[in-house]
């Protein structure tokens, strides 16, 4: 089966003009291949560029060098480089990312947040409202915030409205930044089981996850990002 | 539609011996939001000004595809063309409203007015159009016959968004839409704009000093430093992960809350 | 020819003037004004108004269209809101009869020029005769957009929607378009036009009238036209359809229901009078009553 994202010769560093040009290498060579249905667990010690892979496969961060290949509407697209217009596609059809920050909208209420990427695709305001709801019922979030924003929210119910709104569309790969750091037990096994059920729908996955236990259930890869080239 | 819909190629434009903006190019796509960000002086309102038709670049080409009639160049078509080109399939929020608007007739005049001036000449037809256009930005309807200078300068704002809007223009450019506004105001006047651009598919150009706006409205960034644009990129990537050492400069300078 | 200054004698008070006040030159410099007046319809043309013998506000456009087309054959006649018999109409009847030798009457079947101020006569005119308006401000979007650099431009574009705008904000306010006179016209479907301050009762006449209409603006220096025969159309909405004005009343002295009537104070109770506007549609009437009823 063909891979959904290849990765090679990624070269990433930080550049502090303020500080002197003060260059920081953070990733070398770092090379990866991430197949349906796999999820793969970036680890390595803390500072080794974990966060900073996974943005940069997102187009959040960007490499100096190397190659991150995806793929979207039956072909290959490469990311690094290219066009704005490019990246917002792959964002918009193929590529999900769970931050582990919820970016907060004034105004817009937790159900329509969680909606949103599905009206981008088209769905109806019926339909994606239908799904939004769903979501955050299956996380937990009680009905009566769900037309609040979600800026009064504590941290666990904003990144559950964070999760539901990168599930409420099949993202054929989806990249996980600590996707159950602020949840307690209950809402994190919940969370577990709705991203299983992604990667067993086909999904493929890439996720950084401290919590040894999510990593176990969810894991089928690991990929440490201080070694260079492709790991098994 | 297989091309940009509005491409800049060296834009540049100087005031007597000073250089307001230089060799700007870019493309925009549709359903692109463009944020131009930079201090005073920047040169990014000059920029717009050049794009928009209504200053003359001294170097550069603006070109734009038009619904029905191919990709023409803005500045060399005749002043009737472009004239109507901004009354139809473009529309330009100014930061201050009263210079968008007609002060001395009333919020269904100045909506209808686009309207009317290609030709509709039923009045109740314009008045309903109108009424439509007050809901979409949130503006109460037993307000369409007051004037402008009744309204808050946020309900002036909205009002010029709809006047802007009613002749579904594919291309919006604003300048410091939010400016001067309170907080609050801005705040849902932003959400208005997030919600009217994703529901409309428009196209924009939007410039402001204000990085929290270009987050949440645009999705590609330029920087302007001194009249060049120094870095640009997604809004995100530009906005956490700054190249250049103006933009970094910038970033770092957001007043926490 | 190019040297020659025409200097004809007129009579032994006015040794002085020229034919018709005006010299040669200028009368030429208004005719071409003219002749381009009347190649584009409702296009003001600017020209090099003189001095007048009466200050702006008094006619001065007109008179001096007036002095560069009248000729001994032609017969004149002066009206001032429709009245032939007021200070203005008959000073300027006076003025020209002195200066131009020229034949003047009161009925206007029998006028060859008529000069108008704010009223077009009732009596439907014919091909050959001319309708010269005087006209105060000739720009009809003039309150709506005081700058001349831009209300060119509007013209020059066909940029009307300011207009349009302008009568929406008369519905909204008024529930009707409220504008009772110098109400804005659309010329041979091209040039919007004021056609000066008559009432709009007479806007329809307006329309492909067999007579050449001149308007001149001694003040702001324009001059346009309408050829007879053109097609002159009011503003309006589709579902606010231009209308005139009516009354309920009928004109005292000759019974006219079709013509435009003045509201006349006649004491200090006040009592009302509705009479025609046009004295000599008025009389005519009279006259031909008086005649039938002398008949019987």
């Amino acid at each position: 089966m063909l891979p959904m994202l290849r990765v090679s010769g990624l070269q990433k560093s930080f550049v502090m003009h303020a500080q002197g040009d003060l260059a920081l290498p953070v990733l070398k060579d770092v090379a990866l291949e991430v197949r349906p249905g796999e999820c793969l667990a970036l680890v390595g010690p803390s500072g080794a560029g974990k966060s900073t892979l996974l943005r940069s496969l997102y187009g959040n961060y960007r490499p100096q060098s190397g190659s991150i290949q995806v793929r979207h509407r039956e072909d290959w697209v490469e990311l690094v480089a290219a066009e704005p217009r490019v990246v917002l596609d792959v964002r918009r059809h193929t590529m999900g990312f769970v931050s582990q920050f919820l970016r907060v909208i004034p105004r817009v209420g937790a159900v329509d947040v969680v909606a949103e990427p599905m009206l981008r695709r088209g769905a109806s305001p019926e339909e994606a409202r239908h799904k939004a709801e769903f979501l955050l019922g299956v996380l937990g979030i009680p009905e009566r915030l769900w037309a609040l924003p979600p800026a009064t929210f504590s941290g666990g119910e904003q990144q559950r409205v964070n999760i539901a709104r990168s599930l409420i569309t099949d993202y054929p790969i989806l990249l996980l930044d600590e996707p159950t750091a602020s949840l307690d037990i209950a809402n994190r096994d919940g969370v577990i089981d709705l991203i299983r059920q992604r990667r067993e729908q086909g999904a493929a996955i890439v996720g950084i996850f401290h919590d040894i236990a999510v990593r176990e259930a969810l894991a089928t890869r690991l990929h440490d990002v201080a070694l260079p080239g492709v790991q098994a | 539609m297989s091309g940009p819909l509005l491409s800049a190629k060296g834009v540049t434009k100087r005031f007597g011996g000073r250089i307001a903006c230089q060799g700007v190019s870019f493309e925009l796509w549709p359903g692109e939001v463009l944020g131009v960000v930079g201090e005073s002086g920047s040169g990014k309102t000059t920029l717009l000004n050049c794009l928009a038709g209504r200053l003359m670049p001294d170097e550069g080409i603006v070109s734009y595809e038009t619904k029905s009639m191919g990709t023409v160049d803005v500045h060399r078509l005749s002043e009737a063309r472009r004239r109507l080109l901004a009354r139809t399939e473009w529309g330009f929020v100014n930061q201050d409203a009263r210079e968008g608007l007609r002060m001395g007739v009333s919020a269904g005049a100045n909506i209808g007015e686009r309207l009317m001036a290609i030709g509709a000449r039923h009045y109740g037809n314009i008045r309903e159009v109108a009424s439509d256009w007050m809901e979409r930005v949130e503006l109460d309807i037993e307000r369409l016959d007051d004037r402008p200078t009744a309204y808050s300068g946020g309900m002036r704002q909205r009002l010029q968004i709809a006047r802007n809007l009613v002749s579904e223009p594919r291309l919006v450019f604003m300048d410091e839409p939010t400016g001067g506004l309170d907080v609050s105001v801005q705040a849902r006047l932003l959400d208005l704009l997030r919600g009217l651009v994703d529901r409309f598919h428009l196209s924009a150009v939007l410039v402001t000093h204000d990085l929290g706006v270009a987050r949440l409205l645009t999705h590609r960034l330029m920087v302007m430093q001194g009249g060049r644009v120094v870095e640009e990129g997604l809004t995100d990537q530009v906005l956490d992960d700054p190249q250049d050492a103006y933009t970094q400069m910038l970033v770092a300078s957001i007043l926490p809350v | 020819m190019p040297d020659q200054t025409y200097n004809d004698d007129v009579n032994s008070e006015t040794g002085a003037y020229n034919y018709a006040y005006l010299d040669e030159q200028t009368k030429r410099m208004i005719r071409r004004a003219i002749l381009k007046a009347v190649a584009v319809p409702g296009y003001q043309v600017p020209f090099g108004g003189r001095e007048m013998p009466l200050p702006y506000g008094w006619g001065t456009g007109g008179i001096q269209v007036t002095a560069a087309i009248i000729g001994r054959d032609d017969t004149l006649k002066v009206i001032d809101q429709g009245a032939d018999d007021t200070t203005n109409a008959v000073s300027i009847r006076r003025f020209f009869a002195k200066v131009a030798d020229v034949a003047t009457t009161t009925r206007t079947e029998e006028a060859t020029v008529i000069q108008t101020r704010h009223r077009v006569p009732e009596t439907p005119l014919k091909d050959g005769q001319i309708l010269v308006f005087q006209v105060p401000i000739p720009e009809p979007l003039r309150m709506l957009e005081p700058r001349e650099t831009e209300t060119r431009t509007l013209h020059a574009l066909s940029e009307y929607g300011v207009m349009q705008v302008s009568l929406y904000e008369s519905i909204a306010r008024f529930g009707r378009i409220s504008k009772a006179y110098n109400y804005p016209v659309l010329v041979n479907g091209r040039y919007m036009m004021s056609p000066s301050p008559i009432p709009k009762f007479d806007n329809p006449k307006l329309d492909r009238n067999p007579a050449l209409q001149l308007y001149g603006a001694g003040r702001e220096k324009r001059i346009y036209a309408v050829p007879p025969y053109t097609p002159v159309k009011s503003l309006d909405f589709d579902d606010h359809p231009f209308e005139i004005e009516k009354w309920e009343q009928a004109c005292a002295y000759c019974g006219s229901k079709h013509s435009f009537l003045d509201e006349m104070i006649v004491d200090d109770d006040g009592q009302r009078l509705f009479v025609c506007s046009d004295t000599d549609y008025c009389q005519e009437r009279q006259e031909t009553q008086r005649q039938s009823e002398q008949k019987k």
